[in-house]
């Protein structure tokens, strides 16, 4: 029999807001242990949240971008267990009423994920492990995060894929997060059953908590859907549980069991009031939203970018405006294109390095240099080269156009000409009796002279006269 | 002119007219502490009281004005948040914790130059109506040692009402202000939820909490609720609208007073107490008050609602101490991290405490939670409602503080429910959000005092002290047992 792969997933996304979502600490990460947070954050005895009306602002950016409902009247829950890295006793979160209902992302291939809804709620600490004992550091108490709840609705590892790093991409061209999984700023946890192909009826889930990396869900969505496929053949009963995937070893294994799990224990915040939005709200957050994606390839391919090149540059979206504002003032969106998948990807090498896109040349500058390479005034060569410089060496593209032009005096074809005839008789000689080829060597010769400026084609017209004239 | 009893203005004369100076104002109080068997308080602030004391006696010597709090002794319920200044909820839980922060009121207060005198006795975590469930043992109540002072507020009701603060200001979640000063023969204020900042204010019960002013008289309430009443932006629930000041229109006019007495709520009243707040009335109609006897039979869900919601509340605020960060940790072999947090919590919570996340926590199951939570929220909408009703027909609803006065030590003996009932008629108010004050009304027979009940509507807490000092000034109850004395 054939089996479907069914598949849901609860992303949590680390909101790059300024402040936690309930106190005046700043979102940032890497400080020394329970140094970034204050009585609010760690939950001291009598502090009250006030909430981040930035966090509910981007929540709803998701939401709209994420094709959802937003909920104009939303409320804040307590959701209640123990565990140390809380420091309340409660996340508070949402439940009842969160801020965007349904919604959906859709795949290349036209199929729909379904959104069940987005909520917001609050980051937890985080234990370590020393060799001296365990410890709790508060940093990230407090975070804001959005929990993106999908319906079962992905059948494969590679619409998983797609999945995720579609709501990668959305988060970063809403400048809502950096969505980076290897830094756990985007979080899955994934709900995987299989069933037979053409039953209707939903198989025994399990659910995998925090992968924090695509290859890894990918990965954990095979085997499990392996395991289970060879459980249902063999007879074998599968239980409702959660299971953790060893890196290391590739597959998925059973945890024990939380108890109490499920009885949250959830009831409104009664320390928050209810977050009531308004159409017109929402409408200015829909208006403000920027350009996505998916409407910037089309725009790219409309301007004689190929689409392979249209898809590398809207994979960032720091690339991507970047270009935007390479072609503010100039009118060669290829060339501008080459130069930065080219020369620039080749310079910053990482993938990371590509996202972050934190270089010393202006998109203005670059457009200005492939202005000069277009009327000729600068070689693409000297280009690429002084691109290159200016990467290294981080500093203005600009700057060093305006050396490169004012050092640069020109030439005059025609004496380049005479002399690379004059310098190289052997050529000529051996052009006249009838080697074509020795003609690419002059030609070489006066683009070595102008620097890869002069025009082949001219060039091979003067330099053939000469020959011509020198032969009578 | 009358000659006021406040306290507050008869300590800034002094200071003023330089007639004690603050340094011996406060030795004076400390000494008075000292003294005291009431077991009033938990912890004494003596040297910064001094040390403060002593600058505000600098700042007169330079003949520079104070303000009128400046100077003036209080002390503060052990559940508000104090820099520095061990903070125990009357818990062996945080017998041993001490906050990094001041509560917004704590702030208002330095900042208007009071000097605090040291924290006070209370039931646990503000769980109790007689300061029974204290970890630091009961308070006495001044006037008759034998008895309870009332809770939870106890200690702070007994400092006013001994002489060992000049006021004090307490919590109020289900009359935890309101009984104890009945029981104590003070004014005590829980204003409209919102009106005072509940950041620092160590939670029971968050939609129900409401700090009030602990004062001798009602002038003493308009001068602290006015100083407290402003918003706060580290409190959500803080209102932004501008609340009336109070003091300086304790004399205006009042208006024909329309009065509603809730029968229901004098039931179980004692015949002293209900002959007392009867002729309180009747004050209020040889003022010119239409009087209205009425049924509110609303009234008689608050205290089931009161405990569904507010446990529920309590359930979850209490859960953050488990000995990880602060407080109190076990110090015996544990397994692991939730054998540590069980192991914590059993030691260290009382038993009222213990019984109520109980409940709580069965109220916030799934299985109850729409038959218990749900459906304790439609009848709080429901008795809001009501209340707003009734106040289009009256300008005040007026009822006993309590149904009886001040009663022995282990009088509930086992039975919490008799001890819920004491808060029966306070309790409508918390449910509600709506301002309500006790103020002193008479003694019964053993010379215990007897508190009358006003409530208005919300955000008029300016009218209802207008409508107390009317009654306060020609019926002057309250008086300071033992300890500073000022010439009333």
């Amino acid at each position: 029999m054939k089996y479907n792969l069914v598949c849901g997933f609860e992303t949590h996304i680390e909101l790059s807001t300024d402040t936690k979502l309930f106190c005046h600490c700043k979102v940032k990460f890497g400080s020394e242990p329970n140094t970034n947070c204050c009585p609010v954050c760690i939950g001291a005895p009598g502090t009250l949240p006030v909430l981040n009306k930035q966090a509910v602002n981007y929540a709803i950016k998701m939401g709209i971008a994420l094709n959802c409902e937003i909920n104009l009247f939303s409320k804040m829950e307590r959701k209640c267990y123990f565990y140390p890295d809380l420091a309340k006793a409660y996340q508070i979160s949402q439940n009842d009423l969160p801020v965007c209902g349904k919604g959906f992302v859709q795949l290349d291939s036209g199929k729909k994920i379904r959104i069940n809804h987005i909520h917001i709620e609050e980051d937890a600490g985080k234990i370590k492990n020393e060799s001296d004992g365990i410890y709790v550091d508060y940093n990230r108490a407090g975070v804001p995060l959005i929990e993106i709840v999908s319906e079962p609705d992905i059948s494969s590892p590679e619409e998983a894929q797609e999945y995720i790093e579609k709501l990668q991409l959305t988060a970063r061209y809403l400048k809502i997060s950096d969505a980076k999984m290897q830094e756990g700023s985007i979080r899955c946890d994934v709900n995987i059953s299989v069933k037979p192909e053409n039953s209707s009826k939903l198989g025994t889930r399990i659910e995998i908590k925090n992968m924090n990396s695509i290859a890894f869900i990918c990965k954990a969505l095979k085997y499990e859907y392996q395991r289970q496929v060879d459980a249902i053949e063999s007879g074998e009963k599968l239980i409702q549980e959660t299971r953790r995937f060893n890196e290391s070893r590739g597959c998925t294994e059973s945890m024990r069991e939380k108890e109490n799990s499920g009885d949250y224990g959830y009831f409104p915040e009664p320390d928050l009031l209810s977050i009531c939005l308004d159409e017109k709200e929402v409408n200015e957050i829909k208006s403000s939203l920027p350009e996505m994606y998916d409407s910037r390839i089309k725009r790219y391919i409309e301007m004689g970018v190929s689409e392979k090149i249209a898809k590398v540059l809207v994979k960032y979206v720091n690339v991507s405006d970047f270009f935007d504002k390479s072609l503010k003032n100039c009118k060669f969106p290829e060339k501008v294109a080459n130069f930065i998948v080219g020369s620039i990807f080749g310079f910053l090498g990482t993938e990371s390095k590509k996202e972050d896109f934190d270089i010393s040349v202006s998109p203005e500058d670059l457009g200005r240099l492939v202005n000069f390479v277009s009327e000729n005034k600068i070689s693409m060569a000297s280009a690429k080269e002084l691109l290159v410089e200016s990467l290294e060496n981080n500093s203005s593209l600009g700057n060093k156009i305006s050396e490169f032009l004012a050092n640069d005096k020109g030439f005059d074809l025609d004496k380049v000409c005479e002399e690379c005839v004059a310098e190289n008789p052997g050529a000529v000689n051996d052009y006249l009796k009838g080697k074509e080829k020795a003609l690419q060597s002059i030609i070489g010769g006066v683009m070595a002279k102008t620097k890869g400026r002069a025009n082949v084609a001219e060039a091979r017209k003067k330099i053939l006269n000469l020959i011509k004239i020198q032969s009578k | 002119m009358r000659k006021s009893n406040s306290v507050i203005k008869k300590i800034h004369n002094a200071l003023v007219s330089r007639k004690i100076s603050c340094f011996e104002l406060v030795s004076w109080y400390l000494k008075e502490i000292e003294k005291s068997d009431l077991n009033a308080f938990i912890s004494v602030t003596k040297e910064s009281a001094l040390e403060e004391a002593k600058k505000v006696d600098s700042k007169l010597e330079r003949g520079e004005k104070i303000g009128l709090l400046e100077g003036v002794p209080i002390s503060l319920k052990d559940n508000l948040s104090t820099k520095g200044v061990l903070t125990t909820c009357a818990s062996k839980m945080l017998s041993n914790y001490v906050p990094i922060y001041d509560a917004t009121v704590c702030e208002i207060l330095k900042k208007n130059g009071t000097i605090l005198l040291g924290k006070n006795n209370m039931d646990q975590f503000a769980m109790g109506s007689s300061n029974e469930t204290s970890y630091f043992g009961p308070v006495k109540n001044p006037h008759n040692k034998s008895k309870v002072p009332g809770g939870s507020s106890g200690g702070s009701c007994a400092s006013v009402a001994a002489g060992l603060a000049a006021f004090s200001i307490g919590s109020d979640t289900g009359g935890s202000i309101r009984q104890p000063a009945s029981f104590c023969g003070i004014v005590g204020l829980k204003p409209t939820y919102g009106a005072i900042s509940r950041y620092g204010l160590i939670p029971l019960a968050s939609s129900l909490d409401q700090i009030g002013p602990l004062t001798l008289t009602v002038e003493d309430s308009a001068i602290v609720f006015d100083c407290l009443s402003v918003h706060d932006p580290r409190d959500e629930t803080s209102s932004r609208i501008k609340i009336p000041k109070s003091f300086e229109h304790l004399n205006d006019k009042l208006p024909k007073l329309r009065i509603g007495v809730p029968t229901n709520c004098f039931k179980g009243s004692d015949k002293e107490v209900y002959d007392s707040v009867e002729n309180a009335i009747k004050f209020y109609e040889k003022l010119g008050a239409t009087v209205t006897h009425f049924e509110f039979p609303e009234l008689d869900s608050s205290m089931p609602v009161y405990c569904v919601l507010g446990r529920a509340e309590t359930a979850s605020n209490m859960a953050r101490y488990d000995g990880i960060r602060y407080g109190y940790k076990y110090t015996g072999k544990y397994e692991d991290v939730n054998d540590l947090m069980a192991k914590t919590r059993s030691d260290a919570l009382g038993e009222e405490v213990k019984r109520r996340i109980l409940i709580g926590s069965y109220v916030l199951n799934s299985g109850y939670y729409d038959s218990l939570y749900k459906k304790s929220l439609g009848l709080r909408k429901l008795i809001t409602d009501k209340f707003n009703k009734q106040f289009e027909k009256f300008d005040v609803i007026i009822t006993p503080t309590s149904p009886f006065t001040a009663f022995d030590f282990d009088y509930a003996h086992g039975d919490p429910v008799k001890m819920y009932l004491a808060d029966i008629c306070v309790v409508n108010a918390n449910i509600a959000g709506i301002p309500a004050i006790s103020i002193p009304c008479g003694y019964d027979s053993k010379n215990l005092p007897i508190g009358m009940q006003l409530m208005s509507k919300n955000w008029s807490e300016d009218f209802l002290l207008r409508v107390s000092y009317a009654y306060e000034k020609e019926n002057f109850f309250a008086k300071i047992i033992g300890g500073v004395q000022f010439e009333i």
